[in-house]
């Protein structure tokens, strides 16, 4: 069966061991994470994580069940459809030879980011926005050669309605 | 009132009307030890601390209460994993009190320091570290929910030395509020609708029964249901004793070691009915072609067994003893002779499929163990709780003993852990005092855990052990016999004690029977031994376990005697 990307939110009690009992319910059932991404609410009892994973529909239902079972979280909800707005930012390190400067900003102005840092050779560039859009920019940026880049992975929330 | 945390930890005992514990002390846990003294909660000291957490799982089936262990840190606690694996699969409400070593040295390796919680993470139902004394009261009364509602599971609480030693002042905790756990109980009415409408038209139904209708105590309205509409009735391992044994409508165990006429059943019908179960794998053999013809009904409590392993038609999460007397209430005993004229075909073929294969043993001159099960369920009148350990005993015991009572048979069935048995007995025990405890016993297993038989001496409790003793680690050496060209790789346990001599050294009874002219008189007397007994049978070396289905084959596939 197909596997399809999900983006699971939840939120969960603010203690510690919490997040190692979602993770060790992956890694102890063969479930892969592509990405996660935890930190406190308003609440500081409650934090939420965002957590990426590719499953078959029925893994997916497994993963739900599972996931809201564990006693520490207290909602969760899969926030893949239109319902929900995604983003995810990075932090790209970018080789800035004098010859492609030009081209860098060019870039960076199009995809309406920022540059945070400028060294002699390098630019550190902030991006956020869809994963889609993260994806596109890197792609550009690769010719340039990328030295490091640090992605926060995708946070959502869902729309409310008017 | 001020009080420390160990007084606190009794406390919270004592409000839970806990009246034994089973544990074993250390550096960890002498204070509170020294607290537990105080009061008149009864200390089971076993012999080693997987004993412990069995004989609370014992405990927890004979008597329907929360079972509870104590040990101390580092080793005390890693001893007690097995144990705990065994109760969750299982769904046992227990609950693990570990000692640990003071909050400030957590972390650093320090004496007998083990993250216990850390290592009974994916096999306890929750668990806690208790950092601070003013948690104490409230992790206690949570760790007592969580056991025991929902989905029973065990639950552990770590409790540092120091936080035992602290004090604060103590209050109580009445009511436990958690938001986010919530089990749902009132399964939805407009799928048992549903569920009612498919047993009025159901030509060929089949229940099938699991742990669940022990654990929610829902026996009684199986019953009513499956006779009220003619349904016969199996059950996994662990839901034996959930629907009467001796039953027109029972049909066996299903499963690989199923009964012919349960495989067949669960294969041909046209609706099952799954309560309280799991689809584990040994009941399903192959998923593909299990309950192939059938619309599935599947009720339980924890949404996460359904639809794990096989697609359902209509699921239904909630308690098992609602579910079915809300079913029974949807269902008029009006209904009953229209639905029994429908069925009659489907009841004549289960009849047919009885008297072509059923369960059966030759009994020559060498003792077949099939036949020691059978003289103890004449001997016993049926009325024993039987623990089993695990291998072909466990599955003969399955078979041979025909469970008519819920909390009388008490195994593991989802960890199918050897060493369950003689602690699990010492448990069902101290519920019982007065009962008749056997466990069913391979040689094998039973020297997992022997050293439990101390711990029946010192408490004068008149546990049997029946040993069905082959020998071999008799279930794997079948496997070598029937997949593995009977290359009975290391599963010959020739070398093993004189089990009577053993059952003496240690203060008890030993008995043996060699001949099947013996085994009556050996049994007999054994049960009429007022303490512990180990009763050794020699029987058939290479007796199997039958039917058998293959690992992952359809359970129609079964191998026969
Ligand atoms: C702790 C543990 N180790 C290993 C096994 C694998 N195993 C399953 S049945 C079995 C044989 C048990 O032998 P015995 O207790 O003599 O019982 P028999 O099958 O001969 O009745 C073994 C080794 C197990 N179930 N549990």
């Amino acid at each position: 069966m197909n596997e399809e990307k999900h983006i699971l939110t939840m939120l969960v009690d603010n203690q510690p061991g919490v997040l190692s009992r979602v993770v060790g319910l992956f890694s102890g059932r063969g479930y892969n994470i592509e990405s996660l991404c935890v930190a406190p609410t308003i609440d500081p009892l409650v934090s939420r994580i965002t957590l990426v994973t590719k499953a078959n529909l029925p893994s997916i239902e497994q993963i739900e069940k599972q996931l809201r079972k564990l006693v520490n979280v207290i909602k969760l909800r899969d926030l893949s459809g239109k319902e929900a707005v995604h983003r995810e930012m990075a932090l790209i390190c970018v080789m800035a030879k004098p010859e492609s400067r030009a081209e860098i900003l060019r870039i960076v102005d199009i995809f309406r980011c920022k540059v945070v840092d400028i060294g002699r050779e390098h630019y550190i560039i902030e991006v956020s926005g869809s994963t889609d859009k993260l994806n596109a920019l890197i792609n550009l940026l690769k010719p340039m050669g990328i030295k490091k880049i640090a992605r926060t992975g995708a946070v959502a929330l869902f729309r409310e309605p008017n | 009132m001020e009080m420390t945390g160990g007084q606190i930890l009794m406390q919270t005992l004592v409000d839970e009307d806990v009246e034994t514990i089973f544990g074993f002390p250390g550096g960890a846990v002498i204070e509170i030890y020294d607290e537990l003294v105080k009061t008149d909660i009864q200390h089971v000291l076993v012999r080693h601390e997987q004993g412990a957490v069995h004989a609370a799982d014992g405990y927890a089936r004979a008597s329907g209460k929360v079972g509870v262990c104590l040990v101390t840190s580092g080793p005390g606690a890693t001893n007690t994993v097995t144990g705990i694996a065994s109760a969750n699969s299982d769904s046992i409400p227990i609950v693990v009190i570990t000692g640990q070593v003071p909050t400030q040295l957590i972390g650093n390796d320090a004496f007998q320091e083990v993250d216990i919680v850390g290592i009974t993470r994916p096999c306890t139902k929750h668990n806690y570290l208790v950092n601070d004394v003013n948690d104490l009261a409230g992790v206690m009364r949570e760790a007592f929910y969580l056991a025991r509602t929902g989905r029973p599971g065990p639950v552990l609480v770590d409790i540092p030395k120091n936080v035992v030693s602290a004090k604060t002042i103590y209050k109580p905790v009445s009511q436990v509020r958690l938001k986010s756990y919530n089990p749902t109980y009132s399964p939805n009415m407009k799928q048992l609708k549903k569920v009612a409408n498919l047993v009025r038209e159901a030509r060929r139904p089949v229940i099938f029964a699991g742990g669940g209708i022990i654990l929610s105590d829902a026996s009684r309205e199986l019953t009513a249901f499956a006779h009220k509409n003619h349904i016969p009735v199996t059950a996994s391992l662990m839901g034996l004793g959930g629907f009467p044994g001796t039953d027109p409508l029972w049909l066996g165990m299903i499963g690989m070691h199923g009964t012919y006429r349960a495989n067949m059943s669960a294969s041909y019908c046209d609706l099952m009915i799954g309560i309280g179960v799991r689809f584990d794998d040994r009941v399903t053999g192959k998923t593909d072609a299990f309950a192939e013809q059938a619309k599935i009904v599947h009720i339980d409590i924890d949404p996460t067994s359904i639809r794990k392993n096989i697609a359902v038609s209509i699921p239904i999460v909630g308690d098992c003893k609602k579910a079915l007397t809300r079913l029974n209430e949807l269902l008029t005993d009006e209904d009953s002779d229209a639905m029994l004229k429908q069925k009659e075909e489907w009841l004549s073929r289960i009849d047919e499929w009885k008297s072509t294969n059923p369960l059966a043993y030759d009994q020559k001159d060498v003792i077949k163990p099939q036949y020691v099960v059978e003289k103890l369920y004449e001997l016993t009148k049926g009325k024993a709780i039987i623990t089993t350990e695990v291998g072909q005993n466990q599955m003969w015991a399955a078979q041979y003993y025909h469970f008519d009572r819920p909390n009388n048979f008490i195994t593991s069935g989802g960890l199918g852990c050897m060493g369950f048995g003689l602690p699990a007995a010492i448990g069902a025990q101290m519920a019982h005092p007065d009962r008749m405890v056997v466990d069913i016993a391979g040689d094998g297993s039973i020297q997992m855990n022997i050293q439990e038989m101390a711990t029946a001496v010192q408490y004068k409790l008149p546990v049997k052990v029946v040993i069905l003793n082959n020998r071999f680690l008799g279930m794997v050496r079948q496997w070598q016999e029937l997949f593995y060209g009977k290359r009975y790789a290391s599963t010959c346990m020739d070398c093993a004690p004189d089990f009577v001599k053993l059952a003496e050294a240690y203060g008890a009874a030993g008995l043996r029977a060699e001949k099947p002219a013996d085994v009556e008189a050996v049994l007999a007397e054994g049960m009429a031994i007022p303490g512990p007994v180990i009763m050794d049978f020699t029987v058939e070396a290479e007796e199997g376990v039958y039917p058998m289905v293959p690992a992952g084959a359809p359970i129609t596939e079964m191998l026969l005697v």
